[in-house]
């Protein structure tokens, strides 16, 4: 399991990988919010939070598809099916490297952005922190929509289809959280309800789309 | 002698037409099959079927867990990570950390260091077919191992291929080229298993 992490890894930082890409993404939207919406900084700080939050989710979905999808087309899964390892494992580890090159990089960047929206300063830790706990939630969600979505052409679209309504109740109380957090209420509700929901969707999901997987690959 | 494959009265389909039906052999350690047939037979998705890549419409396939290596036409290579790097990671999954006897069976030693992505198809051939040696795995299952190889590695693939026979190993090998593996290996033409019908009943096997 820890070879498939590492391969991911290396394979994500190696020309073509895609690093980067979501960091940039959810800058870049980040930078298109603050000038649509104008310099009135009173609302740009109220919604902030929301926002990010809704960026951090469409970055996550960027690189979703590349999940499964080269090691589909180059042979390398059925390698993987055959070879002596659970085939959840290799779905846990892909997960895990999806949110250690998107996930983990937007929560730290996400102080920054929120700096650029004029985030509260009582914010900054909610944010990170409720980005922290909902990402991996984001990261394991996608990589049972592309285990769903394998081995179709332009899958890509039909995958973000299937796969944000899922991302609602995280967004929401991701989002929540870091909403509380940068007015200062209190947050303990949302906070459990985010936390909950990712030891449960870690726990379930990756044996889901290692059934998947199994179907698909036929 | 100690069989590693049985296979009785297999059937296998594929989109709705039964390919073959009453496939019947059995594979001894140290020994290979070599399959013949024309294209679209269905050589391939007998291989998937007897590795366990997908299931059969009926039929029974005898064999301990885990025995399969399977090559197929897709190489299985990452075109940005080195030869030996390609090596090495299939070296952790099957947890043999020796990829230089692999290596040098088939040639790659002075490539060790160049990215997957520079290689030519035969050079890639012989990456992918290295994994086989990684495995460790008794039965060979080698759709097509010999497209794009020279006749230098041609003859490297079947002195590799010997060596496994000798070691107690066994082969299925699925080629229209020509393999000399000497007197333990028999040629089966699967052409005679044949059959054209459509499934019948609601067997969900039969449309993958």
């Amino acid at each position: 399991m820890r070879a498939v992490l590492l391969r991911d890894l290396r394979l994500a930082m190696r020309v073509g990988g895609g690093f980067g890409l979501a960091i940039m993404f959810f800058l870049i939207v980040a930078v298109l919010v603050a000038l649509g919406v104008g310099p009135d900084v009173a609302l740009l700080s109220d919604i902030s939070s929301g926002i990010l939050w809704v960026i951090a989710l469409l970055a996550c979905l960027l690189s979703l598809d590349r999940i499964f999808s080269l090691d589909y087309e180059d042979g390398t899964l059925d390698h993987l099916v055959i070879a002596p390892l659970p085939l959840e494992s290799v779905v846990l580890a892909k997960a895990t490297a999806h949110w250690l090159t998107t996930g983990l990089p937007l929560g730290l960047v996400s102080p920054l952005v929120g700096l650029m929206l004029g985030l509260p300063a009582e914010g900054y830790l909610w944010l990170v922190l409720s980005l922290a706990l909902g990402t991996p939630a984001l990261s394991v969600i996608g990589t049972f929509g592309a285990a769903l979505t394998l081995g179709l052409k332009r899958g890509g679209l039909l995958l973000s289809v299937l796969i944000l309504p899922l991302y609602v109740p995280t967004l929401i109380f991701g989002a929540e959280v870091a909403r509380r957090g940068s007015i200062g209420i209190e947050l303990q509700t949302p906070l459990w309800m985010l936390l909950g929901l990712s030891f449960g969707v870690v726990a379930i999901l990756p044996f889901a789309s290692a059934a998947v997987l199994r179907i698909n690959l036929r | 002698m100690f069989m590693v494959l049985s296979v009785q009265d297999l059937c296998i389909a594929r989109s709705g037409q039964v390919l073959m039906t009453d496939v019947n052999f059995e594979l001894a350690a140290g020994q290979a099959l070599i399959f013949k047939g024309p294209n679209g037979l269905g050589k391939t998705t007998f291989l998937r079927v007897i590795s366990g890549l997908q299931p059969a419409l009926s039929g029974k396939i005898h064999a301990k867990e885990d025995s399969f290596a399977y090559t197929a036409h897709a190489d299985g290579v990452k075109p940005s990570l080195t030869v030996a790097e390609n090596l090495q990671f299939w070296a952790d999954i099957f947890d043999n950390q020796n990829i230089d006897t692999a290596l040098s069976a088939f040639g790659l030693n002075d490539l060790k260091s160049r990215f997957a992505g520079l290689l030519s198809a035969g050079q890639k051939r012989r990456l992918c077919l290295a994994r086989m040696l990684i495995s460790n795995r008794p039965v060979w299952v080698l759709d097509e191992p010999s497209v794009s190889l020279d006749t230098a590695s041609v003859t490297q693939l079947e002195e590799v291929i010997k060596q496994h026979l000798q070691n107690g190993g066994a082969a299925l090998i699925v080629t229209h080229g020509h393999l000399d593996l000497g007197p333990s290996c028999k040629t089966v033409n699967l052409g005679e298993y044949k059959s054209n019908r459509a499934v019948y009943g609601d067997g969900a096997e039969a449309f993958l």
